[in-house]
């Protein structure tokens, strides 16, 4: 639809004054609030099943909110509160059904998410012929307990036909990965390892306060600072960094931005920006942290080369290390053992591990099986400026697709073999040689 | 309906200055006014539909603003905010309405006899003249806050009304989200189509909120008048016409409004309405008169005339791109409009507006012949 900005033309935020708030205008970063899917590794050690938050329970009765704002909503029928979804594409959407709708409308989690709050993203955003979006978030840990009707669906639709019942499986033992120390550095650019976090006891971006936003930073802030070694860093927040710290993190990659992503923004996640958002890296910038952005917490190890086993190295044992401080402080990381670690989008469940490198294939990209290889070995592609941008000079980040239902170490154990693989095959490909034996199985 | 932390239950087990929020970079007035005394008063606090505190301001919250522009950085979600969130809205209110007091009466005047002239503004300056409004429907939240089920009834009963008149104002109503690409292309070529908002003012505020459902374009068939339904508020309502015969836009524009309002009376959902505050709306900016009444006019010298900002000051108009606000003016073509909208009726302002263009087509006469229009300069209105 063409737009007519005859009133809304707003050359009032024009990017000088908005970098002086610390927002960066690095396009790149853009391209990954477009992201169909996030991965985070997961991280075993948490094994009793969820308790509620002593406060919570207390608290939430004496609340003068209540859910009003839901039983004005109950006043019309379901039928005339029932989203429109004939033109929609995305996971909510082939789930939602309006008799599904009527079940679960009154309904509301102990921090007051209701349905709507679910599903206002799915709504707002109909989705994309091509890339299949999820549509529906998580506002508290809660969320996909009480809308478990709604969420399981989705959630086997997405991660390949999880179920209810099954079982997720955490590993973050590094000595399990085999090799992963020897991917040819002329082929593999750069090896990276992220995931995220939730903190118990607090609401998720989408539904957090400004009090506990700010208590995340907090808590995540000191946490960090207790980080030493090859671990120790510093904590830059985003709304009085320095224009100089700002240019830095921009050239090392690592400074996010307020998200641009429609999909991100109709589910509230950007509300206060920039308060109590920040990143904070280690010294020698191989190790960064992630604070309230899509997520409480996104954590990231990444270096140059293709020594994967030295960045998951590094990914678990810092999590690990955090993990340790924030329980001390009574603040463990949210998980269950079926659904692993719990995070804002359903596609992020598990393990929320995307672990991946950068590498050179400008013959295999071309092969007419390129896609179909990816896929046996359960690997996607994505440009080098992330999901949704488009390979540059034969370059592509290859990384996991799975993210429920398979470990840590066997997540990255399958980007590891799947790139050694695809490096031998572009060899052949450079020499004019046939890969065809060395297609593999369905993994 | 809620909107991310505004229903969080948790909020109030968190202090006051640890959810108070951070306004120090921010420049709109809502941040100039909210202290923590007002936010800690008024922090539990709903209106019956819900709405809350953290709802008000979250759009100014997000939006820092401009140091060039003042930006209001608080909006309504139903009748009663302004009544709730008084402590927060009177100061707003008196900011930004040229010192209006929590005690002032606001005049409403729609008899478009009132007016004098405005059928002669010159034709060879003034291109088209355009006077528009909104109405809120009582009985229902503002689009922050509506859920899908209010909405639709918004446009349920919007169509019922519009539909039903005749004459000069018989007309056909056009749904958004049914559009044919001929339709759409058709109304983007008469100027009448609106879309998606894409200002962060209004997203962060939850006006966009289930997009296009129940959002529509209602004209009559002359292509005269022309109602939004569901957009910023829930009803907007433009009157327009190429030419200069204001009087006769204004005309219309009062018929139309007042058989319009009848039928919302008729069916019990008059339209919100105080003597303190005039017609309520989802921006305190458009509390009032909600009118802005203006002409595209060509004023190329005067427009270079370095009084011209004070001249538009003293006559209590301003100046617009003929893109709309924050647009430039191209070829020296400008949208003069009034500035006021709460403490003078309907009448008042668009006869600000006829005598302003009148004046300002005079001097621009003058400039072409190189005189001076020292002479013509009016004292403060």
């Amino acid at each position: 639809m063409k737009t007519i900005y005859s009133r809304y033309v707003w050359r009032v935020f024009s990017s000088k004054r908005v970098d002086k708030i610390g927002f960066s205008t690095k396009p790149s970063r853009c391209a990954d609030y477009f992201k169909a899917e996030r991965v985070r590794t997961s991280f075993c050690c948490n094994w009793h099943y969820f308790l509620s938050h002593p406060r919570r329970v207390q608290l939430a009765s004496t609340m003068p909110f209540g859910n009003s704002h839901n039983q004005l909503k109950m006043k019309y029928s379901a039928e005339a509160e029932y989203p429109d979804l004939s033109k929609h594409n995305n996971h909510m959407a082939k789930v939602l059904t309006q008799a599904m709708y009527e079940r679960l409308r009154g309904k509301q989690t102990p921090s007051g998410f209701t349905l709507d709050d679910v599903i206002q993203t799915g709504v707002d955003n109909p989705g994309h012929p091509f890339i299949m979006t999820v549509g529906c978030v998580a506002g508290d840990e809660e969320t996909y307990e009480v809308f478990k009707e709604l969420l399981d669906p989705v959630i086997e639709d997405r991660h390949g036909g999880y179920k209810p019942t099954d079982k997720h499986k955490t590993d973050l033992n590094p000595g399990n990965l085999k090799g992963g120390d020897d991917l040819d550095p002329n082929y593999v650019l750069s090896s990276r390892v992220r995931t995220g976090r939730s903190v118990r006891g607090f609401s998720l971006p989408p539904h957090c306060s400004r009090g506990e936003r700010r208590a995340i930073e907090k808590l995540s802030v000191e946490a960090l600072g207790a980080l030493s070694g090859d671990l120790k860093g510093k904590y830059y927040a985003l709304k009085n960094m320095t224009e100089a710290e700002q240019q830095q993190l921009i050239d090392d990659h690592f400074l996010f931005d307020k998200p641009v992503s429609p999909l991100l923004l109709a589910s509230g996640m950007a509300r206060d920006w920039p308060d109590a958002r920040g990143i904070w890296h280690n010294d020698n910038k191989t190790f960064l942290v992630w604070v309230n952005e899509e997520d409480h917490l996104r954590v990231i190890s990444m270096q140059k080369g293709g020594n994967m086993k030295e960045v998951f190295t590094r990914f678990c044992t810092g999590l690990t290390k955090i993990e340790e401080l924030f329980k001390n402080k009574g603040h463990a990381f949210m998980w269950n053992e079926h659904l692993g670690y719990v995070l804002t989008c359903p596609s992020n469940l598990g393990t929320g591990l995307r672990g991946g490198v950068h590498v050179k294939l400008p013959n295999m990209s071309k092969h007419s099986k390129f896609e179909e290889i990816l896929k046996r070995l359960r690997l996607q592609k994505r440009g080098t400026g992330g999901v949704d941008t488009a390979a540059v000079g034969g370059v592509f980040d290859i990384s996991n697709a799975d993210r429920l239902g398979f470990s840590e170490v066997a997540l990255v154990q399958m980007v590891v073999d799947g790139v050694k693989l695809l490096i031998e095959m572009e060899k052949r490909l450079e020499k004019g040689q046939s890969i065809d034996d060395l297609i593999p199985a369905q993994k | 309906m809620p909107f991310g932390n505004t229903h969080n239950n948790f909020k109030l087990n968190y202090k006051n200055e640890e959810e108070f929020p951070d306004l120090t970079k921010h420049n709109n007035h809502m941040a100039k006014v909210l202290t923590k005394e007002i936010y800690a008063k008024l922090r539990d606090k709903q209106t019956p539909t819900g709405y809350t505190l953290d709802d008000v301001i979250q759009t100014g919250v997000d939006n820092p603003g401009h140091p060039f522009i003042m930006t209001v950085g608080c909006v309504a979600g139903d009748e009663e905010s302004y009544e709730v969130f008084k402590d927060l809205f009177d100061p707003v209110i008196c900011d930004r309405h040229g010192g209006y007091k929590a005690t002032d009466k606001h005049k409403t005047d729609l008899n478009f006899e009132n007016l004098k002239g405005g059928d002669d503004l010159d034709p060879n300056y003034v291109l088209s003249s355009r006077v528009r409004t909104g109405r809120s429907i009582k009985g229902y939240a503002l689009p922050p806050h509506n859920s899908r089920g209010e909405r639709r009834a918004v446009e349920k009963l919007s169509v019922e009304a519009l539909n039903s008149l005749d004459g000069e104002f018989k007309g056909k109503y056009y749904p958004l989200k049914s559009m044919t690409d001929a339709e759409q292309e058709q109304l983007i070529a008469d100027h009448f189509l609106f879309d998606k908002p894409v200002s962060p003012l209004l997203l962060a505020a939850g006006m966009a909120r289930d997009w296009p459902d129940a959002r529509g374009i209602w004209h009559n068939e002359n292509k005269t008048f022309l109602v939004w339904v569901n957009e910023e508020d829930h009803l907007r309502v433009i009157s327009m016409q190429k030419g200069g015969n204001m009087k006769e836009v204004f005309r219309r524009f009062c018929v139309g409004l007042n058989r319009i309002e009848e039928i919302f009376k008729k069916h019990n959902h008059g339209f919100m309405w105080n003597e303190h505050l005039g017609y309520v709306l989802t921006c305190p900016s458009n509390l009032g008169t909600g009118l802005r009444g203006g002409v595209h006019v060509k004023l190329p010298k005067l427009s270079e005339h370095p009084k011209f900002e004070e001249i538009l000051t003293r006559l209590r108009l301003q100046k617009r791109g003929t893109g709309g606000v924050d647009t430039a003016s191209v070829g020296g073509v400008f949208d003069i409009s009034n500035a006021d909208r709460l403490g003078s009726s309907e009448v008042e302002q668009v006869q600000c507006v006829v005598d302003g263009v009148k004046l300002m087509v005079e001097m621009e006469k003058k400039l072409e012949k190189g005189e001076a229009i020292d002479s013509l300069i009016p004292a403060q209105k």
